[in-house]
């Protein structure tokens, strides 16, 4: 039996944004959203809390001094991330954050495991780039740049496209909007057949 | 010749991988709690889906959770929503049919601690939960890992997750632990050497005579802080130490069905000459007391060693001034505010006594906020019957109900801006037990000296002085 599979609220194919640039390397998940926001049993809404910690004065008002708060970064789509980005809790909430607060692509050189796959479950493009893509992409912060899922391209650099390599299934997910659960369930007569032959 | 990893992995695949698809894993045991389960069972409403395996699933409350009660004996919460959310997954278990461990229950508890202690944990199976630190499962033998509120529902409604297999890395601690060395400071001493990101992709396997020499509560600490160095899962080989501990758990075999399975999980060790990934050799006699002076859990000192120097890295300069330390100075006589005992790192009976045995017939100082929070209503209750409640009382430091507490700071128990926590926890990321809170992870015994001298001591200095 194949149950319908509801669609991600957005399917990925081309998106173009302004590149903004947090270089701190093994930023956690407690600073993308720090644990006392996770009391809400919703997943909407948690964008105001993004980076709270690192955003806001002890006054609540903005500090100028966080990097995102630069002019050039202000709705910037495309996050060029330091290395190791999104390690610590498992929380789901750091991309339910980064998507609320407008981020649609996170790209470094290494991304950690458990955020990186609660990242495409949520249509939050998660890029791993080698040292040499980082290095261009450093030039071009604060520019608009265009990523093409269905070509796997960084687009819009003066020296040329940046290829990258992304798990296909997950890809296959974010291009047609789909999500894994539908999946799983219509493979519902294999866990029936694995269970059973246990059993046995 | 494979290892336990890969072991544990081909006998729960319902499908092997291929390129294009990852494969699907059974799940054998499923961990849910109250902060990062309300919005996969919302799923599961939404799409009218079943929990597929209730008898597969165990739930506690333990993150948002009040360590204080009220005069009635009820919970003191903290806030509406720390309630509500509690309340939620009451709800939640009810309408789906999930046992919940929740408060009066006998097992309530960190859901990392009660797991082993119910023997749902068990060698061989695969175990997952929506929280980074389940990798402590992995000191059973068994591929335990956290993952998101997505794949909670993936998990309550088929009982299955679509993984790519993991690579595996041993590390191989040779020789045995010096005393008054813990579980503790091994794992921040692994860590601080592999790094924060040295485990990304793999699962840790921990080997050699100090690992072997563990009991079970240490191995369990030792796994906990897999996830620290970017591990998907940490675990140890079962041995005849895991099989004493389980023996006579609740939710263990029994009689010839707990002989029969001690067989099948002798055989879950990895073959000699099987292939890892990576491997490192750690000599247990070289490790001290170690504790963190940054700000994630890689950046360690042993107690008698200086604070690097880390010049031109911003990370780390960042780190030093929000801790306020300096490079070219060991951590000792830092003003200690709080000492944090607890966490599903360090919240079992072995690490209330040994802070105990630091504490008896001494007093926290004057200036130290001193938390014991015990892992679960049955530590508790053990504990009690040893005492261990009163040598901390006398002591001046408080002893709570069961819960996560000051490790993630959710439930009212946190650490004031600017103060300076010695902590048995897992995570000294900025403002991981209050805004602007700084805490340095350390062992129980380390914590517990701290706590009487008021100030960062080396515990093995301590002991030496009379009581």
């Amino acid at each position: 039996m194949q149950t319908p599979t509801p669609a991600l609220e957005r399917s990925f194919t081309e998106f173009t944004s302004l590149l903004a640039h947090l270089p701190n390397a093994h930023v956690d998940t407690d600073q993308i959203i720090p644990a006392r926001f996770l009391t809400t049993t919703q997943r909407a809404g948690l964008g105001k809390f993004c980076f709270n910690d690192w955003r806001y004065a002890a006054d609540g008002s903005e500090r100028a001094d966080f990097v995102l708060h630069q002019p050039a970064f202000r709705g910037a789509g495309i996050l060029l991330a330091g290395h190791n980005f999104g390690c610590g809790s498992s929380r789901e909430h750091a991309p339910w954050a980064l998507l609320d607060f407008g981020i649609r692509v996170v790209i470094a050189t290494e991304i950690a495991d458990i955020f990186r796959s609660n990242a495409l479950k949520n249509g939050l493009l998660a890029i791993v780039v080698d040292a040499a893509a980082e290095a261009q992409l450093k030039q071009h912060v604060g520019q608009s740049l265009s990523i093409d899922l269905q070509a796997c391209e960084i687009r819009g650099l003066a020296s040329g496209a940046i290829a990258f390599t992304l798990d296909q299934f997950a890809r296959e997910c974010m291009l047609r909007g789909v999500d894994q659960l539908g999946y799983l369930l219509g493979e519902s007569a294999l866990i029936d057949a694995f269970e059973a032959q246990r059993a046995a | 010749m494979r290892t336990i990893v890969e072991k544990i992995w081909d006998a729960h695949q319902v499908r092997a991988e291929t390129a294009a698809v990852p494969a699907m894993l059974y799940v054998d045991l499923h961990l849910i709690h109250e902060v990062t389960s309300p919005q996969a069972f919302a799923e599961l409403r939404a799409r009218a889906l079943a929990v597929r395996r209730p008898e597969r699933t165990l739930a506690t409350m333990d993150h948002s959770t009040p360590t204080v009660q009220n005069p009635d004996g009820t919970p003191r919460y903290h806030d509406a929503a720390t309630r509500e959310q509690v309340e939620t997954l009451q709800r939640n278990c009810a309408e789906f049919g999930i046992e919940l461990h929740g408060f009066g229950s006998d097992y309530h508890g960190i859901v990392h601690v009660i797991g082993p202690e119910l023997g749902a944990t068990q060698p061989g199976m695969t175990i997952v939960c929506g929280d980074s630190h389940t990798a402590t499962h992995g000191a059973f033998g068994a591929l335990a890992f956290g993952i998101g509120t997505t794949e909670v529902g993936h998990v309550l409604a088929t009982q299955s997750l679509l993984q790519r297999r993991p690579k595996t890395f041993a590390i191989h601690v040779d020789a045995e632990l010096s005393e008054q060395v813990s579980a503790k400071d091994l794992i921040l001493h692994i860590i601080g050497q592999i790094g924060v990101d040295g485990g990304t992709g793999h699962v840790l396997e921990f080997r050699g005579s100090a690992v072997r020499a563990l009991d079970m509560e240490a191995r369990m600490t030792l796994c906990n802080m897999s996830i620290e160095a970017g591990a998907r899962a940490g675990l140890v080989a079962p041995d005849e130490v895991t099989f004493a501990w389980l023996r006579e758990r609740p939710m263990a075999p029994r009689g010839a069905a707990f002989d029969a399975a001690c067989l099948r999980w002798a055989a879950l060790a990895t073959d000699e000459g099987a292939h890892y990934d990576k491997e490192i050799r750690i000599d247990a006699r070289k490790v001290k007391p170690t504790l963190t002076w940054g700000t994630n859990p890689a950046q360690v000192v042993a107690i008698d060693e200086r604070v690097p120097a880390h010049e031109g890295n911003q990370r780390a300069e960042q780190a030093l001034r929000y801790m306020r330390f300096q490079a070219g100075r060991t951590l000792v006589g830092e003003r200690v505010d709080v000492v944090f005992i607890g966490s599903c790192t360090n919240s079992r009976l072995s690490d209330l006594r040994s802070a105990a045995e630091v504490l008896r017939g001494r007093r926290v100082a004057a200036n130290v906020r001193m938390l014991v929070v015990p892992g679960s209503a049955m530590i508790k209750r053990e504990a009690e019957a040893l005492g261990l409640d009163q040598v901390f009382k006398l002591a001046g430091a408080e002893w709570r109900e069961p819960g996560c507490s000051m490790c993630i700071a959710m439930n009212g128990d946190l650490v004031a801006p600017g103060q300076l926590a010695v902590s048995t926890s897992n995570r000294n990321f900025e403002g991981r037990q209050g805004p602007g809170a700084r805490t340095v992870l350390a062992s129980p015994r380390t914590a517990a000296a701290c706590a009487v001298a008021g100030r960062i001591v080396d515990v093995t200095q301590l002991s030496m002085e009379a009581a």
